[in-house]
């Protein structure tokens, strides 16, 4: 404990984040049209609940998305999403329920106060990186529920008997169940915000925000506006964020101070590490394993599933430290093999 | 002539009975239910914050395998099929559709949680789907006109604090009032029947408020501002664990007020041991059931019952823990609910046999308490005695109450 | 002013909890460089032990070694062979581990001796400590050892040969290896340290909080805000910012109107980071600079 201080070579503190070049950000051709076509044939053929399922699966893959922008592109890691969730969702519901606004309103709505929410976050948070950057925002998450409880907003937010949301029906009198609707209208949004993301991360911002990733020091010194694209990281994950907990909260129909704990931004965090941090298309394998596994785990032992759990996650990392990317990356490189 | 045509109005009548007899002998079945078998859900906190409570639905899979084992109901077995939602009400709502949806139940029983309810309660009623005696306190599980398809079964939070009111409003009219609660529905209807029960003297009487969250590891703080305050009766609506940090702290720092404590942390293995016998005199709270630790139940052949069920179906289970006898009560009102069913297994004839309980014992309600719903009324226990813990068990005192405001 | 300098006291006797903990949590920074999430269920987890060889009859302080001891050797094999595989794995793939460990103690503790809350004793007695009746002998003794448990920690950094190789290990790896220090087997003795501190911390804190499969869960998350406060790499810091953590969440339930006592534990995290974006590497860390 002298006063001399420590001298700590780049490597140690810039890459807490590796890098993922940009070609690998998404997948190839081929293989989005054969996954689009099965997101959108799927539902023809399952049942209402399987459907159910799959839209679960569309909106924590967005959350995990806009977690995988703000750390795998941006480099700065969160522990918070679940507060911007919890912030989407319960502006949806308010909405919804107190003001009758249509649900498809408020989408952007909350889209648009998230993105202000975590803008004016990421201000403080400039000033803090690495483990001091995880701490503050897993005290937001771990304050939003506290802060969703309280007394005086209970009249908009029901407290903590939470807000019961309404399930809209197909419009202009589709033939479709409320679920299938609800499906097709997360997917389209989806593939749109999945879209501008990608487009987001190989513009000149998002070139911008990997810079800052792998040196920042170096972007500073290069002329990269360090402080504003940070916030905007913060921000546009935010955003994205809070559009996925609004449709969260249209889906499972019900908000609750309970359903946002920080049990959710550990999973959404488990989940970009396991489709690969920073690999976009990954978020999806990600939202799949965090929905499924638990349920997986569950089925092979109802006192342990808590270990088996954490047993298949430690398998997962074990094979594939780099996540589901990895995977893609060696089945691309078997395929190249199969062409020559 | 008149002779035939009378044998021929007998026989027509004969044959009219007989026919409608017939008709009432019909076996109808709804999703979840055939000759053989009967398949239940439910859902409970396995994992997460409130893992505790998951050994309740560990005891009801106990109980149902006696019951299967001596028969069944009416011949047909019960698959009792238990999911984990972890506490998380998205996770009930999983888990809810896919009981209904995947697995096809014909009801949920005592799922357990009050966000957790919540949750499926508007799916559960859409769906017309059985949501029968959940495991919460909350007394919006009893509103047979917008919710039909839900009902409760233990007493609710808010009659238990009306009693405790009552009670301090007769024996400590100016007494000053410290309250520690659970931030979340079971601690604010708690308080929220609290204040109601008292009425206008609510605000002058309650001198300090101290909530706590469960993430906490200790409730010492609030314990120290509450004795601070002044307060000479102390109202602790709290889960075990803090209800036997309260305990203990009230102890470390010699303050003796007048000490209730809520319904779900009485259980004296779970509790009062842990916190110490001799820190615990005095303590007053209200109860529905037995507790196995009590010795006067002995020889009582309900609880002989229960502890023979537990020697043979569930011996790994802790027989001092309450969850373990709620389980067991929970278990033995649904049998006696789909018994009366007999062979109408529809969604709807179980909730017309579940609003008409009449007078209904099982083997662990205190005697005199009994079990009694009707259309309107969708609460099925609502009594219970104040109980006052002296030396090692709580001795019952006072008339069996009900929880109204008003008497 | 009465009520003031009791809310302080109180502040001190839950801040120990928090400092106890917080003294592991810089041990396993300081071998690793980062937070193990899994460290609370570790302690708890040891906690079970000593107080299931006391169940079978072994006396306290036979059952205190003993658990130690064990938490020990158990940090380092949980090292071994879960975590060195990972070591050249991203280190947000390693946090995924820690998680993935948390669930798999969590869970076993709760399989093994259910959710029911237990008694633990304490050496210390229960009595009011000096007639205060805010804080009791244990309270007093707790406070005692972990300032012992500290100055063994300072003595051993500062003036062991083991300790600044632990040191030199963990903030240059590369140059600590190019004279001959053994970075791998630093780590591994780092996290056995850590789990037996952490051990101790466990046994102190469950006599106030009673034992049970959940009771780290909270003290965890102070135990981290109270390390960042004082400094990651500071062993002093640490135990004075779980006391300062202690205190001013006391102060803000009291004194801040209306929401204080609904928003204890973030106003305590808000301060934290308050104090971070001024001084960012906690009230005694060293700051780190950056070489370009």
């Amino acid at each position: 404990m002298s006063a001399a201080e420590d001298v700590v070579p780049t490597e140690q503190e810039g890459q807490a984040v590796e890098a993922v070049p940009k070609r690998a950000m998404t997948l190839g051709t081929g293989t989005s049209l054969i996954v689009l076509a099965a997101l959108i044939l799927t539902p023809l053929l399952v049942k209402n609940f399987v459907i159910f399922q799959m839209t679960q699966l569309l909106v924590y893959g967005l959350a995990v998305l806009a977690l995988n922008i703000l750390t795998g592109g941006s480099g700065q890691f969160s522990l918070g999403q679940s507060a911007f969730y919890a912030v989407g969702a319960y502006t949806s519901a308010v909405l919804m329920e107190q003001y009758n606004v249509n649900y498809a309103l408020t989408l952007p709505i909350s889209g648009l106060l998230c993105f202000a929410v975590g803008f004016l976050f990421g201000q403080p948070a400039l000033r803090l990186s690495g483990v001091y950057l995880a701490l503050a925002t897993f005290a937001l998450a771990t304050a939003m529920p506290q802060l969703l409880k309280l007394n005086f907003l209970e009249p908009w937010t029901g407290g903590v008997q939470g807000l019961v949301v309404t399930k809209p029906d197909a419009p202009f009198g589709l033939h479709m169940s409320q679920d299938m609707w609800l499906y097709y209208f997360t997917l389209v949004i989806t593939i749109a915000i999945y879209l501008l993301s990608v487009n987001l991360l190989r513009s000149r911002s998002g070139r911008a925000f990997m810079s800052i990733r792998d040196n920042e020091i170096a972007a500073s010194a290069m002329g990269v506006n360090v402080a504003l694209y940070k916030t905007l990281a913060f921000g546009v994950s935010a955003g994205i964020t809070g559009v996925a907990g609004s449709l969260g909260a249209i889906v499972v129909q019900f908000v609750a101070p309970d359903s946002f704990t920080i049990t959710l931004a550990i999973q959404l965090f488990l989940g970009m590490v396991v489709g690969g941090v920073g690999w976009l298309p990954g978020s999806f394998v990600g939202a799949a394993f965090i929905i499924f596994v638990p349920n997986i785990a569950e089925s092979v032992s109802k006192g342990l599933s808590g270990a088996v759990f954490g047993v298949l996650l430690f398998f997962v990392i074990y094979l594939v430290p780099h996540g589901a990317r990895q995977v893609a990356i060696v089945s691309q490189q078997l395929v190249g093999k199969f062409k020559k | 002539m008149r002779s035939r045509l009378r044998r021929a109005a007998a026989f027509a009548a004969v044959a009219i009975v007989f026919a409608t007899v017939g008709a009432l002998a019909q076996k109808k079945y709804d999703t979840g239910a055939t000759d053989t078998e009967i398949k239940i859900g439910n859902i409970m906190p396995y994992s997460g914050p409130a893992s505790a409570y998951g050994v309740i639905g560990k005891t009801e899979q106990a109980y149902f395998n006696k019951i299967n084992a001596e028969g069944g109901i009416n011949g047909r077995k019960i698959n009792f099929i238990s999911y984990d939602d972890a506490y998380s009400p998205p996770k009930a709502v999983e888990q809810a559709r896919k009981l209904v949806e995947s697995d096809g139940v014909l009801l949920i029983f005592n799922s357990l949680g009050t966000p957790s309810n919540s949750a499926i309660e508007k799916y559960m009623n859409t769906k017309q789907v059985p949501q029968l005696f959940v495991a919460s306190g909350a007394s919006k599980w009893n509103d047979p006109k917008d919710f039909p398809w839900t009902m409760g079964w233990q007493p609710s939070y808010q009659k238990e604090a009306h009693i405790y009111a009552k009670y301090i409003l007769k024996e400590k009219p100016v007494g000053k009032i410290g309250v520690l609660y659970q931030n979340d529905d079971f601690g604010k209807d708690y308080v929220k029947g609290l204040k109601e029960a008292l009425g206008e003297k609510a605000a002058a009487m309650i001198v300090a408020e101290e909530s706590y969250e469960t993430e906490q590891p200790s409730v010492d703080d609030q314990i120290v501002k509450l004795k601070l305050a002044g307060a000479d009766v102390f109202v602790s609506i709290t889960t075990p664990k803090f209800a036997a940090q309260a305990i203990k702290k009230l102890a470390e720092l010699d303050w003796h007020p007048l000490h209730f404590l809520s319904n779900v942390s009485t259980s004296i293995g779970g509790v009062i041991e842990p916190a110490g016998y001799e820190n615990a005199q005095g303590i007053l709270s209200a109860n529905y059931a037995k507790e196995t630790a009590d010795p006067q139940w002995d020889d009582d052949p309900g609880m002989k019952n229960f502890l023979a069920f537990l020697q043979r179906y569930d011996s790994g289970a802790n027989k001092l823990d309450g969850s373990v006898i709620y389980g067991y009560g929970a278990a033995q009102t649904l049998v006696q609910v789909l018994k009366m069913c007999g062979d109408d297994l529809t969604r709807a004839n179980v909730m017309k046999q579940a609003e008409s309980l009449k007078d209904f014992e099982t083997d662990t309600l205190l005697p005199g308490i009994k079990i009694n719903t009707s259309p309107t009324d969708f609460a099925p226990i609502n009594q219970l005695r104040m109980m006052r813990f002296k030396g090692r068990k709580w001795e019952l005192f006072g008339d069996i109450i009900s929880g109204e405001l008003g008497r | 002013m009465e009520l003031f300098t009791n809310q302080i006291l109180a502040g001190i006797s839950t801040g120990a909890i928090y400092a106890c903990m917080a003294l592991a949590v810089v041990m396993i920074y300081q071998a690793i460089d980062h937070l193990n999430f899994a460290q609370g269920e570790m302690a708890m987890f040891s906690t079970f032990i000593s107080w299931q060889l006391m169940q079978w009859g072994v006396p306290y302080w036979g059952a205190f070694v003993l658990a130690v001891a064990f938490s020990f050797v158990g940090g380092i094999a949980i090292e071994r062979i879960l975590f060195k595989p990972l070591a050249k794995a991203p280190i947000l793939t390693n946090v995924a581990g820690f998680i993935a460990l948390f669930s798999i103690i969590n869970s076993c503790a709760g399989l093994i001796w259910d959710f029911t809350i237990k008694q633990y004793p304490t050496p210390f007695g229960s009595a009011p400590f000096l007639g205060s009746q805010l804080i009791s002998t244990h309270q007093a003794g707790m406070i005692g050892v972990t300032v012992l448990l500290l100055i063994a920690l300072y003595f051993f950094f500062q003036y062991t040969r083991i300790g600044l190789a632990m040191r030199a290990a963990a903030s240059l790896p590369e140059s600590a290896r190019l004279v001959g220090i053994n970075t791998s087997w630093m780590i591994a003795l780092g996290w056995g340290m850590a789990a037996a501190i952490g051990a101790i911390a466990g046994i102190l804190i469950a006599p106030v909080v009673f034992l049970e499969p959940n009771m780290m869960g909270g003290v965890l998350i102070y135990g981290f805000a109270a390390a960042v406060l004082g400094g990651l790499t500071s062993p002093l810091g640490a135990v004075i910012g779980g006391f300062l953590v202690g205190i001013f969440e006391n102060l803000a339930g009291t004194y801040i109107p209306g929401v204080g006592n609904e928003l204890k534990l973030p106003i305590a995290l808000a301060l934290i980071i308050s104090v971070l974006v001024v001084k960012p590497a906690g009230l005694f860390g060293r700051p780190i600079v950056k070489r370009v």
